[in-house]
């Protein structure tokens, strides 16, 4: 039986192949000697210790480990951690700055766009992806770019309005809930 | 959860590529992983050996030829297709199914060629090279072959790939007049597998059918070719009488099984409404640019 732990020590093992990966994560280089079965996931949490990236179902259904490689999202879940080496990969603690939050993460605070918040990162990441090729969706598309993130709490009714409020952001638009702050009970659609 | 350990090689061209699955009695070829890896970590997958392909070049092609074939190389995703006009313009059927494989998320990842070797009963791939007549080109030692998808994909998850070859393109030949066609699926939530997915491919030559195709999905052990439904609209204008012929047999073709899905015969039932309804689309959107 091996653990994670082994895993991240290979060294401890005896005669294990590891490999030297580099990889420009949130802006910054890392190395890390590792052993290729070593998923992107678990590389992210437990050896560069960035716990935003969830996983979920590790089963690459739920979404929830999704982070952009090279600007497209991929469920780090299913990704060798070896595949990432020389690639660019960005987290959800690459979205803000020290000082200020990403307008995707004002926009999930502004639109109750989270719950329990575990598949927050990966529905932010995700639409990162979507509103980086295209400022202006409709909600239909949306839906279609978060189709492959799963939420249990909020019936992503506000993810998408969390979103579409982003996306006028960025445009420079003011949000529409911005300039009519009378409704703002929370889950009041389903 | 985490695969058994492998060893790992990135080969950077296609000959060593093949020369390390020669030289391992048990290796992998790994593209976009999106089958492989989840296989892997539920342990129902454990290669000695991965041969990372994603490091060749020129290998995520997809393109119109001269000749009036389409070619996808091995490393072209599906988000690739799915984003592609030329696919819209030449080849309305792979058009339509591109956006229904799997979730936005593994469609960056997973590969058009990886589908069809994984010949997962539930791919979408397989079922429209199968009505297209499209093939798969293998690469060996001995040089390159071209196999027919219906031949190539064997049995549930299995092809006539062999040991030392690896599939680096797939091939839709060309038209006989028009081509359009559809892809239907039935799937109860984005990413799960389909209760039941259609492919219908039509050549169309002055309102009559040339050739036609129809390949199911997950309504059977693996991808079937509904061939003699595809027979009955070859010839036809696509008259009623010959489109509800097809539908019959296309559902007889099928061979599903009751599960929580549905029951078999609910299945069967959305084989024949989507051929129906495929053909009624392509005879709706005729009629406007006409």
């Amino acid at each position: 039986m091996t653990s994670l732990f082994e895993e991240l020590q290979p060294a401890a093992a005896a005669e294990v192949q590891t490999t030297r990966v580099d990889i420009k994560i949130n802006g910054e280089y890392k190395a890390a000697q590792i052993e290729p079965r070593l998923l992107l996931a678990h590389l992210i949490r437990n050896g560069f210790r960035l716990t935003g990236t969830h996983t979920g179902c590790d089963t690459t259904n739920c979404g929830a480990c999704t982070v952009l490689m090279d600007g497209a999202p991929v469920k780090s879940c299913t990704v060798f951690a070896v595949q990432a080496n020389g690639h660019e990969v960005t987290t959800v603690e690459g979205l803000a700055t020290a000082s200020e939050l990403h307008p995707i993460q004002e926009g999930f605070k502004d639109e109750h766009g989270l719950q329990c918040g575990f598949c927050t990162p990966g529905m932010m990441l995700s639409a990162k992806a979507l509103l980086d090729e295209n400022l202006n969706p409709t909600e239909d598309e949306v839906r279609w770019a978060l189709s492959g993130n799963l939420c249990r709490c909020t019936g992503y009714q506000n993810i998408v309005k969390a979103v579409l409020w982003a996306a006028a952001k960025m445009r420079g638009d003011v949000p529409a809930d911005e300039a009519a702050t009378a409704d703002d009970s929370p889950g009041g659609e389903a | 959860m985490f695969p058994s350990r492998f060893r790992y090689e990135a080969p950077t061209s296609i000959e060593e590529a093949i020369a390390l699955l020669g030289a391992n009695e048990d290796a992998k070829v790994l593209a976009g992983g999106q089958s492989l890896i989840p296989m892997m970590k539920l342990r129902f997958a454990n290669p000695a050996l991965l041969v990372d392909i994603n490091n060749i070049p020129d290998m995520g092609y997809h393109r119109a030829d001269a000749d009036g074939s389409f070619r996808i190389g091995a490393l072209c995703r599906h988000a690739d297709l799915e984003k592609s006009t030329i696919l819209r313009e030449h080849q309305p059927l792979l058009a339509a199914a591109a956006p229904l494989v799997a979730d936005p998320i593994v469609r960056t990842r997973g590969t058009f060629v990886g589908s069809v070797c994984h010949a997962d009963p539930q791919g979408d791939w397989a079922a429209c090279m199968v009505a297209l007549g499209g093939s798969v080109i293998a690469q060996g030692p001995n040089g390159k072959r071209a196999v027919e998808v219906k031949d190539f994909v064997s049995g549930p998850f299995t092809t006539v790939l062999a040991r030392d070859e690896i599939a680096i393109e797939g091939v839709v030949p060309k038209a006989q007049g028009t081509r359009t066609g559809g892809y239907l699926k039935l799937e109860r939530r984005v990413g799960d597998f389909a209760t039941a997915a259609v492919a219908v491919s039509l050549d169309m030559s002055g309102g009559v059918v040339k050739n036609a195709g129809i390949g199911l999905v997950g309504v059977g052990s693996q991808t079937i070719n509904a061939s003699e439904a595809a027979a009955a609209l070859i010839g036809s204008s696509l008259d009623d009488e010959a489109v509800d012929r097809a539908a019959e047999l296309a559902a007889e073709a099928s061979n599903p099984r009751g599960d929580h899905r549905g029951s078999a015969d609910y299945k069967r039932h959305i084989v024949s409404t989507f051929v129906t309804r495929i053909i009624a689309n392509v005879q709706r959107s005729e009629m406007q640019v006409a």
